[in-house]
This record gives C-alpha cells, sequence and structure tokens, in this order.
C-alpha cells in the first residue's frame, strides 16, 4: 500500500515477516488488559483481532481510535497503531486520520457515553459524511469506569448511583440515531454470542464507508444482566430476531414466529396458528432505498417484541475520504501539481528595483 | 498632512496621505478601496489598508449600520499603520458622512455625492438639517459633487439597465480620487477588463464611471491643486497585496510543500478567521484538504488527528472556539504531535464584538489549559508577517513535536499591505526525518537529544507501530504509566522541550538604541503603531526604543538583557495589561501597561501619548 501523495513513503523497510497468513496473536499487544473480571469487552477485543486477522491487513495498516470509559481502553491492547483520545471525540480525530491517510483501516472503539453522550455531535456528523470507519459501540447502559452513574442509554427508571428513584431519562437507540444520520451501514450484536459478533464485525469491515455496529455488552460490575432479557440462553429464542437479509424475519421455538405490519404497526404472529401465510410476513431487506424498515426494526424491544439483531441496513454511497481525494486529483489534473512560486506571485504583482 | 490647500497651486509634493472611502454597503467602497490600493502600490508606495465593514450581513440601505468603510494610508517607507486619521474622505450617502466625519483631520477633503443628500436619506442617517447647507462642515473642504447624475450621464449609451448602470458610481467616485492624488486610470482599466471579461457591457460602464470622475475633476479643477505622494524605498524585488488571512493560508501552503506533507487544514467557520478556510479551499492542488468540521473542537480533533497521520494539522478559530479547543490543545501536548492553532482574536469574552479587534487572548494562549500544558505561542506583527509566522508556526511544530498557537487578530485579518514574494525555494526546507524501523525496540518517546523531540512514526509505516494517548506515558516506551516520579520526570521534559525551543528561534532585537529612557514593548499587531511613533520620539531626539516580541512562549533570548537597560518600560496593548503582567512575573521592574480596549487598533498619535507621559513621569 503506498500512498503516493505523501512524499514519505509509508513502506520504509522490506517486509520482514513471512508470508503465513495473519492470526489474532499478530494483533494482540504486550499490554496487561485492565478490564474486570468477567467484562463483556473481553469477548469483543478476542472477536476484533481475530476479524483483523481474516481481513489480512497488516497490522501496520490499522489504526484503533478511542474516547473515554472502559471501552477505550481498547487501542491498548490492540498490536496495532492506537490513539486512545479525549471524551467523545474519536470520530473526529479518525476523520482527520483517514483524510490524511485513506490507505489505512481506522476503527473508532467507543461506549454509550462517549458515542452517544459527550459525543453525540461527532457521532452523528461521522456517520452523515460516510468517512470509511468502523465504529464500534459497546453498550452497557451504564457508566463504569465512574463507577456507575445512569448513561443515556440506561432504561427509564433504572435505578444508580445517580438516580437513586430511578432515572427520569429516555434511552436513546444507538441504532436508530445511526439510522436517522443516514449512515450506510447499521447492524447490532452482542458481546455473548462471539458467532454472531464475528460475523457482523467482518461484514462491517468489508463495508465502505461509516460502519456502525452497537454491541450490546455486560458490565458485571455496575450493570450485570442489562440485556438478560435478550441475550440469556433461556431467553434465545424468544427475545431476539436474527436478521438476514433478503429473508423473511423470524424467531420463536423452531423459528415459526414472524411479523406483520398493521395500521403502521408491527404485530406478532405464529405462523401456525394465526392463518397468515408464511410469505405474508415482513420480510428483511437491508438494501432498502427508505430507511423506514431497519428504522422500524430497530426500534423493536421488549416487553412487547423481541429484539434484533444483525445488520439493519448496508447501503452503498461515496465516502467522504473518497471525495475528498477525487476533489484533489481533479483539482491537480484542471491545474497541475501544485506550483508554489505561480501561487505566490498570483494575482496583482509589482517589482520594486 | 499641512498643506495649505488654498493658497498653493498645482502639483504638490507629500510623504504619505490617508484616504477613506465610505458608503453604503452595497456600493462598492472595499472594492474601489482595494483597487486605489493595487494603484498605490504599482507607482511604489508603500501601503497599509483597513477594511471597516458593518457585522449586518444586509443592513437597510442609507442606515448607519449599513456604511462600510474603506481606509488606505500611502506613501513612503514609513508607512506602517492604516493612518491615524483621514485626510481625504469620499462619502457616498449621509450615513457614510455621519459614521466617518470625526475621524477626519481638521481641514480635511470631504467629497460627498450630494444627490444623495435627499431629506429620506438625511432622515435615515439622523440628521436633522442637511449638514452640506446648515455650516454644521466647517472646518473642512466640502466638496459636493453630483455622482449620481454624472454617472448617470457617463453609462447611458451602455446596454445596462438603470439599476445596473447606478451602481457604478464607485468608480466614478475613485476616478476622482485618482485625479486627486496623480495616479492614472490605465491600471484599473485593465483590471475591468480582466475582471469583466465576460461581461464587456459591465466592463465598459465601469469604465464610462472612471473616466467620468477623472475628467470631471480634471476640467472642473475640483481644486487648485491636487497631490504626489512620495514613494516607497522598499528592498528591491516583487511584491503583491496581501492580507493577513491570505499571508496566513499561503504560510500554511508553502510550509507544508517544503515539508513534503499533506496540508490537512480542519476549522468550523467564525468571524475573523473564515478567510483562511476559504482562501485554502480553493487551492486542493497543493495536497491541501479542508475539512470543515461539524464544530470547534472536531476541527482541532481532525487537526490532531491528521498530525498523527503525518499531515500538517493546522486548524483555524477566534476566542470563543480556542476556549472550545482547549481540550484537544491538552491532547497534543500529552501526545507530543506537530499541531498548529491560528487564533484570530477579536474583541471578548464570548461573543463579544465579533468584527473588533483585541489582543485579549495572550493569556489564554499561554496559560489557557488544565494541567502543566505547555506550547509554543507565536504573535504575527504585520499582515504579510502572517505568512512568516505560519511558516515558522509549522517549523517550530514539526522540529520540536509541539502544539503551537499563532495569534494573529482582526485588524492583522483584514488589513493589507505588500508582501515581498519570497522565492520558494530560498524557504527553509522543513523536511524532517522519518524514523527508522529498528529491530523492534522502536520506542515513541525516545528522545531527540538536541530538541527533546520525539521521533514523528505514522501510521502506515512498518515497524514503528505504537500506541498514544492522553493517559501519561511512561518515558522512552510511551506505555500507559501511573508512576509518580515518571509523571514529575515528565511534566520537566513536556515544559524543558518548549523551552528550548528558545534555541531554534532569532534572539531578540530592538529598534532604535540598545538602551535608554524608555522602552516600548509590544506584541502583535500593534508593530506598525508603535514603530511609527517610537521612531517619532527618535527623531525628536528622544532615548526611546521599541522591542517586539513575535515569540511569546519561549521568549527569544536577549529579552530580559533588553528590558533591564532601559529605565522605564511601556506595554501598549489592546487588553488590560497581559504582556505587561508576563514579563512583571519574569523581572522586578516597573513596567507600566497602556491599554486600549475600544475594539480598534492603536493610532500612532495615542502610543506618542504614552512615550510623552511616560518620559514626563519622575
Amino acid at each position: 500500500m503506498s500512498n503516493p501523495t505523501l512524499a514519505v513513503s509509508l513502506d520504509q523497510t522490506p517486509e520482514t515477516g513471512t508470508s503465513r497468513p495473519l492470526t489474532r496473536r499478530d494483533f494482540q499487544s504486550k499490554q496487561e488488559i485492565r478490564w474486570c473480571p468477567g467484562c463483556g469487552d473481553f469477548s469483543v477485543l478476542n472477536v476484533v483481532q481475530k476479524v483483523m486477522a481474516t481481513l489480512a491487513v497488516p497490522p501496520h495498516q490499522v489504526a484503533v481510535v478511542s474516547g473515554i470509559g472502559c471501552s477505550s481502553r481498547f487501542p491498548y491492547y490492540v498490536d496495532s497503531y492506537g490513539f486512545h483520545s479525549i471524551h467523545g471525540r474519536a470520530p473526529a480525530i479518525a476523520t482527520g486520520l483517514k483524510c490524511a491517510n485513506p490507505e489505512l483501516s481506522v476503527w473508532v472503539v467507543t461506549g454509550d457515553g462517549d458515542g452517544l453522550s459527550i459525543g453525540t455531535n461527532h457521532m452523528i456528523h461521522c456517520l452523515r459524511r460516510n468517512v470509511d470507519l468502523n465504529i464500534l459501540l459497546l453498550n452497557n447502559r451504564i457508566y463504569g469506569l465512574t463507577k456507575g452513574q445512569y448513561s443515556p442509554t440506561s432504561d427509564f427508571g433504572q435505578r444508580t448511583k445517580s438516580s437513586p428513584h430511578g432515572s427520569i431519562e429516555r434511552p436513546i437507540s444507538p441504532v436508530r440515531t445511526a439510522l436517522a444520520a443516514q449512515a450506510t451501514f447499521v447492524a447490532r450484536t452482542m458481546d455473548s454470542d462471539p458467532a454472531h459478533l464475528a460475523q457482523t464485525l467482518e461484514a462491517a469491515a468489508r463495508h465502505r464507508g461509516t460502519s456502525f455496529v452497537e454491541i450490546l455488552q455486560n458490565c458485571r460490575v455496575f450493570n450485570d444482566g442489562a440485556f438478560d432479557a435478550v441475550t440469556a440462553r433461556e431467553n434465545k429464542a424468544e427475545g431476539r430476531i436474527l436478521l438476514h437479509h433478503g429473508a423473511p424475519v423470524r424467531f420463536g421455538a423452531g423459528d415459526r414466529k414472524g411479523l406483520v405490519i398493521r395500521d403502521m404497526e408491527p404485530v406478532v404472529v405464529h405462523l401456525d396458528s394465526d392463518g397468515v401465510a408464511e410469505d405474508a410476513t415482513l420480510m428483511h431487506n437491508a438494501q432498502a432505498k427508505s430507511p423506514a424498515l431497519a428504522e422500524l426494526l430497530a426500534a423493536l424491544a421488549p416487553p412487547d417484541f423481541p429484539m434484533a439483531f444483525g445488520v439493519f441496513r448496508s447501503v452503498q454511497r461515496p465516502t467522504y475520504d473518497e471525495l475528498l481525494m477525487d476533489q484533489v486529483r481533479q483539482s491537480k489534473a484542471r491545474r497541475g501539481v501544485g506550483d508554489l512560486h505561480a501561487l505566490l506571485n498570483a494575482g496583482t504583482t509589482w517589482e520594486v528595483e | 498632512m499641512t498643506t495649505d490647500i488654498d493658497t498653493c497651486c498645482g502639483l504638490v509634493e507629500v510623504q504619505h496621505a490617508t484616504v477613506r472611502f465610505a458608503g453604503d454597503s452595497g456600493d462598492g467602497m472595499q472594492l474601489v478601496g482595494s483597487q486605489f490600493a493595487d494603484i498605490a502600490s504599482l507607482v511604489g508606495n508603500m501601503i497599509r489598508t483597513m477594511p471597516d465593514f458593518p457585522s449586518e450581513i444586509r443592513a437597510p440601505a442609507g442606515s448607519l449600520a449599513g456604511v462600510s468603510g474603506y481606509q488606505l494610508n500611502f506613501g513612503d517607507e514609513q508607512v506602517s499603520t492604516p493612518g491615524d486619521a483621514p485626510f481625504v474622505l469620499v462619502a457616498m450617502n449621509p450615513a457614510a458622512l455621519k459614521v466617518s466625519l470625526g475621524d477626519l483631520q481638521p481641514g480635511g477633503l470631504v467629497i460627498v455625492n450630494e444627490d444623495e443628500f435627499t431629506e429620506s436619506n438625511l432622515k435615515k442617517a439622523g440628521y436633522p438639517e442637511n449638514p452640506l447647507a446648515d455650516g454644521s462642515l466647517e472646518g473642512f473642504r466640502v466638496i459636493p459633487v453630483a455622482m449620481t447624475r454624472l454617472n448617470d450621464e457617463a453609462t447611458r449609451s451602455t446596454g445596462l439597465s438603470p439599476s445596473q448602470r447606478a451602481r457604478c458610481k464607485n468608480f466614478l467616485a475613485l476616478g476622482i480620487v485618482l485625479w486627486l492624488y496623480d495616479r492614472p486610470v490605465q491600471p484599473v482599466l485593465e483590471w475591468l477588463m480582466l475582471k469583466f471579461a465576460k461581461a464587456p457591457d459591465v466592463m465598459a460602464a465601469n469604465g464610462a464611471a472612471l473616466r467620468a470622475g477623472y475628467n470631471y475633476a480634471n476640467t472642473t479643477e475640483l481644486l487648485r491643486v491636487h497631490f504626489h505622494v512620495a514613494p516607497a524605498k522598499l528592498p528591491p524585488g516583487r511584491y503583491r497585496r496581501v492580507t493577513g488571512n491570505e499571508a496566513a493560508a499561503l504560510g500554511c501552503i508553502a510550509a507544508s510543500h517544503r515539508a513534503g506533507r499533506k496540508l490537512l487544514y480542519a476549522s468550523y467557520p467564525i468571524t475573523p478567521a473564515s478567510e483562511i478556510l476559504h482562501e485554502l479551499s480553493r487551492h486542493k492542488e497543493f495536497d491541501v484538504l479542508t475539512l470543515q468540521c461539524e464544530d470547534e473542537i472536531a476541527a482541532c480533533c481532525a487537526a490532531l488527528g491528521g498530525a498523527f497521520a503525518g499531515a500538517i494539522g493546522v486548524t483555524g478559530t477566534s476566542g470563543p472556539g480556542l476556549a472550545l479547543k482547549t481540550e484537544a490543545i491538552g491532547l497534543a501536548v500529552m501526545t507530543e504531535l506537530p499541531l498548529v492553532v491560528i487564533n484570530v482574536q477579536r474583541a471578548g469574552p464570548s461573543t463579544g464584538l465579533p468584527t473588533k479587534t483585541e489582543q485579549s487572548d495572550l493569556l489564554a494562549a499561554l496559560h489557557g489549559r488544565p494541567g502543566e500544558s505547555p506550547v509554543v505561542v507565536l504573535a504575527a506583527a504585520t499582515p504579510a508577517d502572517c505568512f512568516h509566522l505560519a511558516f515558522e508556526a509549522v517549523r517550530l511544530a514539526i522540529r520540536h513535536m509541539t502544539p503551537v498557537i499563532l495569534l494573529s487578530d482582526s485588524f492583522l485579518a483584514n488589513s493589507a499591505e505588500p508582501f515581498a514574494i519570497p522565492d520558494p525555494a530560498r524557504l527553509p526546507e522543513l523536511r524532517v526525518p522519518t524514523p527508522k524501523a529498528d529491530n523492534g525496540d522502536f520506542a515513541p518517546y525516545r528522545r531527540d537529544p538536541e530538541t527533546l523531540a520525539r521521533p514523528w512514526a505514522m501510521p502506515g509505516m512498518r515497524g514503528l507501530v505504537h500506541r498514544i494517548g492522553g493517559l501519561e506515558k511512561q518515558d522512552v516506551t510511551g506505555l500507559v504509566s501511573y508512576d509518580a516520579e515518571n509523571h514529575r520526570r515528565m511534566v520537566d521534559l513536556r515544559a524543558a522541550k518548549v523551552a528550548g525551543v528558545a534555541q531554534s528561534i532569532p534572539p531578540a532585537s530592538v529598534e532604535g538604541p540598545a538602551a535608554g529612557d524608555l522602552l516600548v514593548v509590544g506584541w502583535g499587531s500593534t508593530y506598525g503603531a508603535i514603530a511609527a511613533a517610537t521612531r517619532q520620539a527618535r527623531a525628536a531626539g528622544q532615548a526611546v526604543s521599541h522591542l517586539h516580541l513575535r515569540y511569546l512562549n519561549p521568549l527569544p533570548h536577549g529579552t530580559d538583557e533588553i528590558l533591564r537597560s532601559f529605565r522605564r518600560i511601556v506595554v501598549p496593548e489592546n487588553n488590560l495589561g497581559q504582556l505587561a503582567s508576563v514579563l512583571r512575573a519574569r523581572l522586578p521592574l516597573e513596567i507600566t501597561p497602556w491599554p486600549k480596549v475600544t475594539g480598534q487598533p492603536f493610532l500612532i498619535r495615542e502610543i506618542s501619548e504614552a512615550i510623552q507621559e511616560l518620559l514626563s513621569r519622575e
């Protein structure tokens, strides 16, 4: 990978490694991991390292950028370039990084507080611009690093250190926020299902443009069991829908439940008892022109509905960094590579003898 | 100017002259003002300009709030400010007259468009009586010209509509002033041909108006005299006119070009810094990436992300934006990345006076960050100096791996002067060594022993993979460290690195004798007024010198010795005494602040008053 516009070559030394395929170990740093025992972040870290190896992008071409919070310690543990920045600003730093070197594979790791409280503004604008980044939002619905205050995704009524009488705030939905910001790739997955996590992250990484993945992540210490209603083994069948593009939306025992829309509202139907034909139920289409279906699926939540997981939306749109580079290329094609002498001498000039 | 215009006749030689064009914001005053500046430059004058436009985008026509002015001082090489008081005022309507009259020299010329002194326009300007008739302009030489009517006649034969033709009268006014100062019309006609090549009717109408104004003044003997302004003895070379913001943009491009890096300029629109973004966004062929970000914080972070990737990361702003960038600048201090922040100061605090000038962000730039957070601080002295200091800011940022704040201000941003165009090949080479991938023992915080800079290893480079962040770093390895002794060492190292920049910059030097009765210390845009006033004092035999600080942190070597060599020190600043307090904290000397916080730059006269006041103290 070379970058012709950078005068300094990025590949200064010959390939020193062998041509063996990359493994997870190639992305493991020597830094001691300091998350609490049993934290869902471990699972996400393992899977991310595996996916990075699968993608076969060498570690020196990868950069992980984070903000502040438990999940934002992530870059220290991945043996790639990393930038542990300030609270909420990772998307902005990653935008500058990606624009300055579009060859890089840039990952943003953020949390519910970092990405959707202090940094919501940057998140929304990054998604709208479609900068080619992979954004992983680890949602544990709690402030962990500051020891247990409610977060913007905490449930209404949730009792925490800073809401002893119950939170009086409605939670923000990461997926619905991303859809509203016109994100081109939006998915939801969970720490407790490494296979689903891996396939979702790989799809996200292969998408060109901003990929936004909400990862439900359990905080053992301050919010244990927050996602039991959808992730616990006994709730798997009734609590979650696994979305597949082009396939009917199914859940329940033997996948015999589906959804229909009545009066603009989703309604659960049982295929064996409600007299609804198989092909009359809702099909998933992640590439639909309208984001309405994705929004409808994203809003499904217990107790009335299961929660949907997988890729809600995956559409193609030119990326910000690509468009920016196009303008640079076009300017060079039109005016030639910048001539400093001509620039400085432009306009009305005069000579003093 | 003391010429008695009623007893002389013919062409009178003067050393310099100050003219102000004032009219409605739609009257094209900025355009003819800058044209006049170009003509003055072309015939060899030193110039310095100052536009004054309303903060409202479209204030009601004829209102006081809608007056747009362009002041120009031109003459020999002594010209260093836009002029204390205009000798000639061109007033296109009653509001323009009312707004500007108080600034005019006693006995000055007032050229008014008498056609616009209608009852309705007089009322909009708040004149109960017509000032052209009620004797209130006694003490000035008033020259009423029927500009609207003359312009209408001159442009009638063109194919334009009456409203299009009416817009040409600024060129009629310019024609009159060109005659008054014995300047040629031909270069303006040539400029019109280029500018309106695709609109020949517009070109012809403006040209006709220009000639009509010139010929009217010539044939009616508007005055018995007209003036010839002495040319300047400027160093040989090719020149162009630049504003501070243009110059800063060019300096950034030149520096990134000489560094062989992309320039990533990230900014959020803010008065008076936006023109830097506008200018840079037009030059993508130089690998200039401009990002208009969602806010000031994002702009600073994107520039820092660009710097991490190996680009020249620059962000620009003004006071309110500098406040928002504070945390990200702290991150740049901790990660020791080269980040340039251009702060075009305006009158604050808060939104303040967005279009007025002030120098009140000095302490914010020096100290306005939590933690021990040293940065390099530079301040441009003149519009053209913005080029050199933008270049210098990049040089120091990448040589020392540190954030640099470059202070400009609203006055410099909009004021113009001749810029001696440098030969690009003779600008310093800014390439920094790329770290070598050594066998697995690359250490991101292993410092250069001379500059204490850490290596600039960019993502994408094999063998140099590392992590940085806002947590304290272990010396050399750059790993996260909570160790107390390590923190103390790193705080000291970061301070020593920035202090060591003094080795890379020129020592302090004074204009005037190296010791004496009074030292006038300035920084930033006060340069011109202080230089002129101290020169005048020395011409009058007074032992007054001028120290101008373009480097505020670290201060150049020799600063303390110079300060100690004078009996008294006065520091004129467009704030309540910020540099004075910095200098007092440094040396036990009596240092007198001389504040001006009216949103306007210092006049030469005001600095002279400070000098005489200080010299008269016993």
